[in-house]
């Protein structure tokens, strides 16, 4: 996976021609989007609901492909495929269990969802600078918390911060960077 | 997903323009209009005197305070089809003018001599106001609907209650056409009762109609 801007730029890029009928572009997002979507319902989906990825991926584009009049090119492409596959997931939670829990995530969380294989020295700076828009501290416990998957205990104890306020710094923490990239709480 | 799809669905491309929302949106609510004031002139009928009225401040009060709403209601919808997007900004919008209007008719409420006030506040048809009001948005509650039904709103409530906004206020503009109530006190309580059960009744079609 590229740096976050990037990737932002290049699937913008890609949609756009999308919408102005560019077959091979859009074929190519299409193709683009897969991964990042596998990983992200992957990610959140409990074991017993694991194979049902898939089907939300297809559900997504599909979704993409039938609704893509209301992609705005004012806002982060991203935002936007992020908020379609987030409904797609919790419809699928919701039909399963009668009761959709959806875990505080964000767009960020969303597009860098791989940790194992590709994250890259470029994307370690974009989301940098990212959370450096944010006050000092409550950047730093976004990094241990959602970056260096560093548990809330520990990281409460590292602070000397209470749990619950760790928790609530990083929530308030993540809306405000939802709010600068479009997305919906 | 298979390739097999994504080559299916690349082949199906047809080019969309970037306005193709909002002129979509523009033609349910002018459908919509034209449909309410259809039933407006040949159910109700324009008010008798028009041509003194539009010489009054109150008669532009009331057209105006309904359309500003209408429209912060068509620019919620706009925002609310959208996936990942809020209809924070013109929601709160709507309720400042409706707080505003509020505010000057208890303003005219209390300031005017007691034998005015129930006048000012019930006028003669405060009991079927609210009714009409519905009933006219219900023609561009329809075509709106429609239309969001098409779009991908992420929270089907909140959705339909913006799309309620919009075409409960329309409905109202359409209906203060034939209403000649004179009291800001009536404009503000009646008028709004009738919008707030549109956005109610939008809401709820919402949660039942707006699912993708």
């Amino acid at each position: 996976m590229a740096d976050l801007p990037a990737l932002e730029e290049r699937l913008r890029a890609l949609m756009l021609a999308s919408l102005a009928g560019d077959a091979a572009a859009y074929r190519n997002l299409m193709l683009q989007l897969r991964d990042p979507l596998r990983r992200y319902f992957r990610r959140r989906l409990s074991a017993d609901l694991v194979d049902q990825a898939e089907d939300l991926i297809q559900e997504t584009l599909l979704a993409m492909h039938t609704r893509r009049v209301t992609y705005d090119p004012h806002q982060p492409f991203t935002a936007w495929i992020y908020a379609i596959a987030r409904y797609k997931l919790i419809d699928l939670l919701r039909r399963s269990r009668g009761r959709a829990h959806v875990p505080i995530d964000d767009v960020a969380d969303f597009l860098q969802a791989d940790r194992d294989g590709l994250e890259t020295a470029g994307t370690r700076q974009d989301l940098d600078r990212v959370l450096d828009t944010l006050p000092e501290r409550v950047g730093t416990l976004i990094r241990r918390v959602k970056l260096e998957e560093q548990s809330i205990a520990e990281t409460a104890a590292e602070s000397r911060m209470s749990e619950g306020a760790v928790k609530v710094a990083v929530h308030r923490g993540l809306r405000a960077l939802m709010a600068r990239f479009g997305g919906q709480p | 997903m298979s390739d097999e799809l994504i080559n299916r669905l690349a082949v199906d491309l047809k080019p969309v323009r970037t306005t193709a929302l909002v002129e979509r949106l523009a033609l349910a609510v002018v459908a919509g209009l034209v449909l309410s004031a259809v039933a407006m002139w040949f159910w109700l009928g324009p008010r008798p005197d028009m041509a003194e009225a539009t010489g009054t401040a109150i008669f532009w009060i009331k057209m105006g305070y309904t359309a500003i709403l209408g429209l912060l209601g068509v620019w919620a919808v706009e925002r609310l089809g959208r996936p990942g997007m809020s209809g924070r900004a013109p929601l709160a919008c709507a309720l400042a003018v409706f707080l505003l209007i509020m505010a000057a008719a208890i303003i005219a409420y209390t300031s005017a001599p007691a034998a005015a006030r129930a006048p000012m506040l019930m006028g003669s048809t405060a009991a079927v106001c609210p009714l009409y009001v519905v009933a006219l948005s219900l023609p561009l509650l329809v075509t709106v609907l429609t239309f969001m039904r098409k779009m991908a709103p992420s929270n089907p409530v909140w959705a339909g209650a913006g799309t309620g906004l919009a075409t409960g206020a329309l409905g109202a503009c359409v209906y203060s056409f034939h209403c000649t109530e004179q009291g800001l006190p009536f404009l503000a309580s009646w008028y709004s009762l009738g919008i707030v059960a549109v956005v109610a009744l939008g809401a709820l079609l919402g949660r039942l109609l707006l699912r993708w």
